[in-house]
């Protein structure tokens, strides 16, 4: 193409500088455009005012029954553990990725201990699977044949066997990669919970 | 003619009908592996057709989805009909384009000089599981959700972006309203088109390169004095009516899964989705559907987030790279070492073993298993690259085979 224009005293390097110009303001153009419409595909205001907390009563909770409430559409387990819950935490704590809560994306500060909750006997906790976000299944029975002898209650995501114990906290040698989140939440007296909150204490 | 004549001076309608057909010459000797291009195109017609008519009467919204697919199985004349059509067809699409791919893998036909076809074969197969998964949220029950739950997480094993790309592909803080409606957007209209537009690349850069066959052999190598090729045949009515011998089969075998088996046992149309879906409770078992199983048993093997899904898109990107990877010069199967028979034949059966194994509960065994077929699924390619190169093969005819 060159040789034939130069033969007509076609500046080319004024062309190839006027196309380059031209292609890239273009592109700085549909970059612009592009701007609105992947924005669009961000949460709606709606869908980011839809989040309010929810108050959840648990006078008729009873010991190892385990409440599940909705919660910015997902699912908030509360637990109400026993005493042989919580000394059967202790045992686990060898086999477990995080046993002392020290990634403290997954939790508020209260609730980084032991039972990873405000008070030791109920856990609150959002009940989706680290891992790529199934809703585990509560499995408390110790040593179940599906499960093993070393069982001693927790939390089994059916999508890829991911292993929580009773706190929450995941089992090595599964994908998940961190404990269940502790969303935020507060006692507004001793039988209800505000979850998605606080409270002033924090 | 004199009409004929009119349109060919203002548009390409006889020259384009004898660049593609009547007188694209294809190799003679075709065998049976080469019906499912043809079948693959047909089936995205029949996906297109019942398609539309299905989005007629559903509903892409969050509180009528469900009811509106059962409306459709119900109430709506033939709807069941229409439905299990576009369901079987989604099945019937992958059986299709699998046996299609893996006949590239029997003849060499992702080489040299057909290495954009493979490519853009490849994009068609990536663009057509995107479709494909889209779609299954649509009915909206307990395997739409949570299957989507779980593919979209995927990419939240991304570091740094993964939360925020998660976030952006639903519209949401879940899988909600707004995801339901933008991939039934994408389902129904961006991924179609896109999906067009590369099977007419696929297909123009075949027609430019001419169709590679059973011996591996480029016809065009020996011409006769019109510079047709001597082992070619006109490929519209040859192969069109030896199509239509495929397609006739072909429709045997879908009305059979169509009128009695519509479900494919729970493989196809999954039990689960047959509840409303509901965020607070994954089902029991979660399976993908069959034709995505082989990936996710390589997602499953690996205990570990990242490098699950990094080993899964790997089994899928490492096709991509096909054509430089196999380095031997031989073409088909019939020409190639024992090696690349035993290579070939290990992946195949890997390959299904994966998709059966996916399906099963974990157990230990079952991950056992499936973390050995996932690496003889990567060994394929590594024993390819490196005995490829210099791999002992029969010698080449020159012309085609009977």
């Amino acid at each position: 193409m060159s040789t034939a224009n130069n033969g007509n005293n076609v500046d080319t390097g004024r062309r190839r500088f006027l196309v380059a110009s031209t292609s890239v303001v273009a592109a700085v153009g549909v970059g612009f455009v592009a701007v609105p419409f992947l924005s669009s595909w961000m949460p709606s205001e709606r869908a980011k005012n839809a989040g309010a907390p929810v108050e959840v009563d648990i006078s008729k909770l009873e010991e190892g029954r385990l409440l599940v409430v909705e919660w910015q559409s997902k699912p908030v387990w509360i637990l109400k553990r026993s005493k042989e819950m919580l000394e059967n935490l202790l045992k686990n704590d060898d086999h477990l990725r995080d046993p002392h809560s020290e990634n403290t994306d997954q939790q508020p500060a209260y609730a980084q201990n032991e039972d990873r909750s405000r008070k030791p006997e109920i856990l609150v906790l959002v009940g989706i699977c680290t891992h790529l976000g199934c809703s585990p299944t509560y499995r408390p029975e110790i040593g179940p044949e599906d499960l093993g002898e070393d069982w001693l209650g927790g939390f089994f995501c059916p999508c890829h066997s991911s292993r929580y114990d009773l706190a929450g906290r995941v089992f090595e040698g599964v994908p998940a990669p961190s404990n269940l989140v502790v969303p935020p939440h507060y006692y507004v007296n001793d039988n209800v919970i505000l979850i998605g909150n606080d409270g002033e204490a924090a | 003619m004199s009409l004929m004549n009119w349109i060919d001076d203002r548009f390409p309608a006889t020259k384009m009908w004898n660049e593609h057909l009547a007188q694209y010459y294809a190799p003679k000797n075709f065998n049976f592996w080469y019906f499912f291009g043809s079948l693959a195109l047909m089936v995205l017609v029949i996906q297109i057709v019942s398609g539309i008519f299905l989005t007629m009467h559903y509903k892409p919204d969050g509180s009528l989805a469900f009811a509106s697919v059962e409306y459709i199985m119900r109430d709506v004349p033939y709807g069941w009909l229409i439905r299990y059509i576009h369901s079987t067809g989604a099945t019937a699409f992958f059986i299709v384009v699998y046996m299609h791919m893996f006949r590239g893998l029997l003849y060499g036909s992702f080489k040299q000089p057909r290495e954009l076809i493979w490519l853009f074969g490849m994009f068609i197969y990536v663009a057509l599981m995107a479709e494909a998964f889209m779609g299954y949220l649509l009915p909206w029950g307990q395997m739409s959700y949570w299957g989507a739950q779980v593919i979209i997480s995927l990419f939240g094993a991304i570091p740094v972006i993964g939360d925020d790309l998660t976030l952006w592909i639903r519209g949401d803080f879940v899988i909600g309203d707004a995801t339901l409606n933008r991939f039934f957007a994408l389902h129904v209209i961006a991924l179609p088109l896109v999906l067009v537009f590369l099977v007419i690349a696929h297909i123009l850069a075949l027609h430019e390169v001419g169709s590679n066959n059973p011996d591996g052999v480029e016809i065009k190598k020996n011409k006769d004095a019109n510079g047709i090729p001597l082992d070619g045949i006109p490929f519209h009515p040859y192969y069109s009516v030896k199509d239509i011998v495929g397609v006739v089969v072909f429709l045997f075998f879908f009305s059979v899964i169509l009128f009695f088996f519509p479900d494919g046992g729970g493989y196809m149309l999954e039990h689960a989705n047959f509840v409303a879906s509901n965020p607070l409770k994954t089902p029991e078992h979660i399976a993908p559907v069959w034709y995505f199983t082989p990936f996710y048993a390589i997602l499953r093997a690996v205990p570990d987030k990242l490098m699950g899904v990094g080993a899964m898109g790997a089994s899928i990107v490492v096709l991509f790279f096909l054509p430089w990877i196999d380095r031997c010069k031989v073409k088909s199967i019939r020409y190639r070492s024992v090696i690349y028979k035993l290579n070939l034949a290990v992946f195949a059966i890997s390959f299904v073993v994966l998709g059966w194994l996916a399906m099963q509960p974990v157990t230990e065994t079952i991950t056992t298993l499936s973390r050995l077929f996932a690496l003889l699924y990567f060994a394929f390619f590594v024993i390819l690259f490196i005995t490829s190169k210099n791999e002992t093969t029969k010698p080449v005819p020159d012309r085609v085979t009977s």
